[in-house]
């Protein structure tokens, strides 16, 4: 069969599609930190376990998938948008997955309680940061639509609100992370010193992952930019 | 002459067969091609496409085949140095089919790109060379030609980046993609048939009406080609008016992208027109000058291009298609899935134009490669995921190896003949 067809081989594999589906992976992910904080504060650990696997395995598909549309853009593929902002976006996503395998990780490895003072309020801004991921997710299911306009005009205008709107959300998880950090400083002095350097620090991540959300929505912009 | 005397019934019975063999390569290799872009983007079945190529391949060979027909018959070689030798040219383009046939048939066996035109330009300038001189050759000609390959990619680029960039200031990039979409792809269905019909008026009829005298006037023909394309936008939307709307979950454009399907079936017939105009040709072309040496007994006179020559070679690129080019569409249709209708019309109907209008000026062009060029055009314009660039030097190599393939192998069939007549 002609596989040196000039016509067979002109066409290479579109990366608009498999990036989509790598945030997918990613939004789902990062999506397991609510059951994930919901079983750790009803301390049934056999369940945090489980949904830390999930989290785990989602993590490496993440990665198997970026690494599969890596190798798919090679220099001499002709893109609508320039090779190395889709690949700066990529990377971007993969960070969200990546940080919420290391809350998850180092929660159960830690078997970390939160005081039941901070309980709710920590599922709330956790819940901010996972709002602030689907955003994200909406923002880049935007990209074939992107690529049927030919990434201008008023589909640009419809991306550019999506984005706005990510950016609100991630200030609203900033506030939650204020408010939980300054809630904690009351409770410190009664927990164990470790206990607390560890707890600041997975409220840090939990703040991460919405950064690292709102981070994807600005490479996007950069991509659209002309 | 006693030769041409002597064997001219075996002679047209050989350029018959050889004729075919060379029809029939252009079926297998060539149609895939052109047609695999309306199968790529689901605008048509496979088994749609085959039709559709079968019908159109054979009109645009029989109505519009003419003039390329007589550039590769008389425009290549100087006939005035062959006059004392007729039996020469009748050798020299049997060789030409013969080493152009073999070599597509090699190419496709081994699925190297190869291009129709440029093997059977090869073999007739590597015989006129090898067997005549230098001289023999009208280098001018061929300059044009070769030239002629490279700017046609260009102007079909430009074409189709122009399509498109309509395309997405009329249609995809408003308010109200679907309804524009039902108000502007008429348009685009007119001139298709606009330009078709005059294509085969002005160029193509002449062979066929040469002698009930039937002519039209400029003027009339553009007339009539309006009419025409007027009834094709008219029977379009017919069409989309049989639409269902689809479900929009998968992309906000499903609906506007089934418009485009529509008008894809329209381009395709077109691709397909041109296609049979331009290449048929180049399986005709030297029949023809056999067929004309042996009737005549002398190489001369402008001969009249019988019409059952357009004939044989319509039938074999049909019979080419269906027993091998349908499998060769298949592959490229399985390749090429996400050049969505939008594109795929821009890219056809620039391809289609410029083959169009290059037949009409009677110049062999590569359908193959004006429409490599075409998608390249939409390209430029954001419209397509991924491309490969290195295909660009593919198709230069193709060109670099299949030039001189078509000549030696002509030099070679060119000296069997010579020695088992003469």
């Amino acid at each position: 069969m002609p596989s040196a067809n000039p016509f067979a081989i002109l066409f290479g594999k579109s990366p608009i599609k498999p990036m989509q589906e790598h945030m997918a992976v990613v939004a789902e992910a990062a999506g397991l930190l609510t059951p994930f904080f919901e079983a750790v504060i009803a301390n049934d650990w056999a369940q945090a376990d489980k949904v830390q696997q999930q989290i785990h395995g989602l993590e490496n598909k993440a990665d198997s998938l970026k690494k599969d549309l890596r190798l798919h853009l090679p220099k001499s593929l002709f893109l609508p948008v320039p090779r190395s902002d889709l690949l700066e976006l990529l990377a971007g996503q993969d960070r969200i997955a990546n940080r919420a395998k290391d809350i998850a990780g180092i929660m159960l490895g830690r078997k970390m309680k939160l005081p039941k003072a901070l309980g709710d309020q920590m599922l709330a801004f956790v819940q901010a940061a996972v709002t602030t991921v689907e955003q994200s997710l909406k923002a880049i299911n935007e990209l074939d639509e992107l690529l049927e306009t030919g990434f201008a005009g008023r589909e640009l205008d419809i991306v550019e609100t999506m984005i706005g709107e990510l950016d609100r959300l991630e200030n609203q998880a900033d506030e939650m992370e204020v408010a939980i950090r300054a809630s904690l400083f009351e409770l410190e002095a009664e927990m164990p010193p470790v206990d607390v350097m560890f707890l600041y620090k997975v409220i840090d991540w939990v703040g991460d992952v919405a950064d690292r959300a709102q981070k994807v929505g600005s490479r996007l912009e950069l991509l659209l930019a002309r | 002459m006693s030769v041409i005397a002597e064997y001219g019934q075996i002679f047209l019975v050989l350029a018959c067969i050889f004729g075919l063999f060379m029809a029939w390569g252009v079926g297998a290799n060539d149609v895939a091609n052109a047609m695999g872009t309306s199968v790529g983007s689901k605008a048509l079945t496979i088994k749609q496409a085959i039709i559709i190529a079968m019908v159109f391949e054979f009109l645009g060979a029989y109505l519009a085949g003419g003039a390329v027909t007589d550039t590769i018959r008389k425009g290549i070689i100087d006939p005035g140095m062959l006059a004392d030798t007729p039996e020469l040219l009748v050798y020299g383009m049997m060789a030409a089919l013969l080493a152009a046939g073999t070599w597509l048939l090699a190419a496709s066996i081994l699925g190297w790109p190869v291009s129709t035109t440029h093997s059977i330009v090869g073999a007739i300038v590597g015989f006129a060379v090898a067997g005549i001189g230098m001289n023999a050759v009208n280098w001018g000609k061929v300059g044009t030609i070769a030239a002629s390959w490279v700017v046609s990619p260009l102007l079909a680029g430009t074409i189709a980046f122009m399509l498109f960039r309509s395309v997405q200031r009329l249609i995809l990039d408003t308010d109200n993609p679907l309804a524009n979409a039902k108000k502007y792809v008429p348009v685009y269905m007119f001139f298709v048939g606009f330009l078709i019909s005059m294509v085969t008026l002005l160029k193509g009829l002449k062979h066929v009406f040469k002698d009930s005298g039937f002519k039209l006037s400029f003027l009339e023909s553009m007339g009539l080609s309006a009419l025409i394309g007027l009834l094709v936008a008219g029977f379009g939307i017919y069409l989309l008016r049989q639409l269902k709307p689809v479900s929009e979950k998968e992309s906000r454009f499903a609906n506007v992208e089934q418009v485009f399907a529509i008008l894809m079936i329209f381009t395709a017939c077109s691709m397909a027109f041109a296609h049979g105009s331009n290449d048929v040709a180049n399986a005709v072309g030297p029949m023809a000058a056999i067929v004309a040496t042996v009737k005549t007994g002398a190489i001369g006179a402008k001969a009249a291009m019988p019409g059952w020559i357009l004939l044989v070679g319509a039938i074999g690129i049909v019979i080419g298609l269906a027993t091998y080019g349908h499998r060769v569409m298949a592959t490229i249709g399985k390749k090429i899935t996400h050049l969505t209708p939008s594109r795929g019309f821009a890219a056809e109907l620039g391809a289609a134009g410029t083959v169009v209008l290059a037949s009409g000026t009677g110049l062999p062009i590569s359908t193959t490669h004006t429409l490599v060029g075409a998608v390249l055009g939409v390209g430029l314009a954001r419209g397509i995921g991924a491309l490969n660039l290195r295909v660009i030097g593919s198709i230069f190599m193709s060109w670099i190896v299949t030039l001189p393939a078509g000549a030696l192998l002509a030099v070679v069939f060119f000296y069997f003949f010579k020695g088992l007549f003469s």
